[in-house]
């Protein structure tokens, strides 16, 4: 195996797409060394992003937050600005892993190992999240839901990788949250988890929302029927019921140890439910 | 295939050669002699070879040598300052939070990094902050009033 540690993103490009065996992105290499060492992917080329401009920085950008790839979980909830504005992607984020495991994960590591149950992954889509997808051509802004394609999988092509994710600007009374269910209280993958992103009016009506379940397809489920049942409500009991009914209708769950289908559908709409009410709240409105 | 790797350990700048796929905490141990970093299971669960990254924790079984290129590691060696103990280390002994130690130097290690973020934390901080150190003997009662008893200590000195 090559290691390389590229200074400018067109060598990371270059070495990328003239790699003629395996070539893997290094990060915060939670997922990439594990994997290595269970023979899981043995690669000839690891190319590591983290001296690349803006990969380990938060950068202020049109009101919202340009966040390199290889910034850690760790960073991440040290940035206050940050945490105000998009609460629900800070915790999600926090809570990949360990101590050990935050100083150095990196959300973009997360989307891109593509596991179903990828914890920030839900909250970024529910956010509205862009990456910035660079390669031998232009870059190209792509929501964070186009990237995943199946359980291990992605849609970047050959040479292509991310440099940074983008959370949008803020208005007043917006707020997102995430839950996951895990049987213990740390250090555990997701059996269901659920995110929620919505604006208020002046009435702590539901202007916006997105709704966005993790662990319960093969890639992060957009869901907009969920979206659509609180918009135009104050989150009354009713509209919730619609909310959690829409989000167990769109789950397509896997049966297994963790947890069976009718579990995970019934368990997803609740922790859409909890979530709903956490960003509710967070964002200002009153019941 | 061999590198070089420059980098500084416990403010002591080292050179070694290692794989470009070796681990950090290979080349602590096999190449620097340092083994007070333990490998508990290699798959960043256990937390017995927590060690600082630019002052960050990491487990070293999760980071590859070559990566440290440049950086500042600190492992647990750099604790004590020549024969007298770190407090984090002399509670440990004090309150027999360790029986086999295996996981001790993580946890101390660990431990540190928590209380140079927060001097004065709750149980419950404590407990979060170690979920990813597990031990097999001691029970984590001990550990947490080890950590507890130092940071009493630190904050008076
Ligand atoms: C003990 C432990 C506990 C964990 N707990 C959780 C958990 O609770 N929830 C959870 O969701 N995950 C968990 N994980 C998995 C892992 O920590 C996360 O998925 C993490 O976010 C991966 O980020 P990374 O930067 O370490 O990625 P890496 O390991 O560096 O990379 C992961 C994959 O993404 C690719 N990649 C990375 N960056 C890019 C890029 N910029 N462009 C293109 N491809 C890229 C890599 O090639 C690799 O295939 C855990 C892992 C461990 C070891
Ligand atoms: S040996 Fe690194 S976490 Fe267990
Ligand atoms: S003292 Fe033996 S594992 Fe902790």
């Amino acid at each position: 195996m090559r290691y390389e540690k590229p200074q400018t993103v067109a060598e990371a490009a270059r070495l990328l797409s003239a790699e003629k065996g395996v070539a893997r992105i290094l990060a915060g290499g939670t997922d990439m060394l594990v994997q290595m060492k269970s023979g899981m992917v043995e690669p000839d080329l690891l190319v590591d992003i983290k001296a690349l401009p803006g990969t380990r920085t938060i950068v202020k950008e049109a009101g919202g937050f340009r966040i390199g790839a290889g910034v850690s979980g760790a960073q991440l909830s040290e940035d206050a600005d940050l945490k105000a504005a998009w609460p629900g992607v800070v915790e999600a984020a926090n809570l990949i892993g360990s101590t050990q495991v935050q100083g150095r994960c990196t959300m973009v590591g997360n989307l891109c190992n593509a596991s179903p149950a990828a914890d920030s992954v839900p909250a970024l889509v529910a956010a509205g999240a862009k990456v910035r997808v660079a390669g031998r051509g232009a870059g190209r802004d792509v929501a964070v839901e186009e990237i995943p394609a199946g359980p291990g999988k992605t849609k970047l092509k050959k040479g292509e990788f991310i440099t940074s994710v983008f959370l949008p600007a803020r208005g007043a009374r917006c707020a997102d949250a995430y839950l996951r269910f895990i049987p213990r209280t740390e250090m555990d993958i997701a059996v269901a988890s659920a995110a929620v992103n919505l604006s208020l009016d002046e009435k702590g009506v539901i202007k916006d929302a997105r709704v966005a379940l993790g662990a319960v397809a093969p890639t992060v489920v957009l869901c907009e029927p969920a979206a659509k049942a609180i918009i135009g409500t104050r989150l009354d009991d009713a509209a919730l019921e619609k909310l959690a009914a829409a989000c167990s209708a769109a789950a397509k769950p896997i049966d297994d140890k963790r947890g069976s289908v009718e579990y995970r559908k019934d368990v997803v709409g609740v922790l859409a439910k909890r979530a709903a009410r956490i960003a509710y709240t967070r964002a200002g409105g009153q019941k | 295939m061999s590198v070089t790797v420059s980098t500084t350990v416990n403010g002591d700048s080292v050179d070694f050669v290692c794989a470009p796929d070796e681990t950090l905490l290979d080349a602590l141990r096999g190449r620097l002699g340092l083994t007070g970093a333990k490998e508990g299971c290699g798959t960043g669960d256990c937390g017995a070879c927590s060690v600082t990254l630019n002052g960050r924790l990491v487990c070293s079984c999760l980071v590859l040598a070559v990566e440290a290129e440049g950086q500042e590691i600190a492992t647990v060696e750099g604790m004590a300052a020549g024969e007298t103990l770190h407090p984090l280390q002399r509670a440990f002994i004090d309150h027999a939070a360790l029986q086999c130690g295996i996981c001790t130097p993580g946890i101390l290690v660990a431990a540190k990094a928590l209380l140079e973020k927060t001097p004065d934390p709750s149980d419950e901080e404590v407990r979060y902050w170690l979920a990813g150190n597990l031990c097999r003997c001691t029970g984590y009662d001990k550990i947490v009033r080890a950590v507890q008893a130092a940071a009493a200590e630190m904050r008076r000195a």
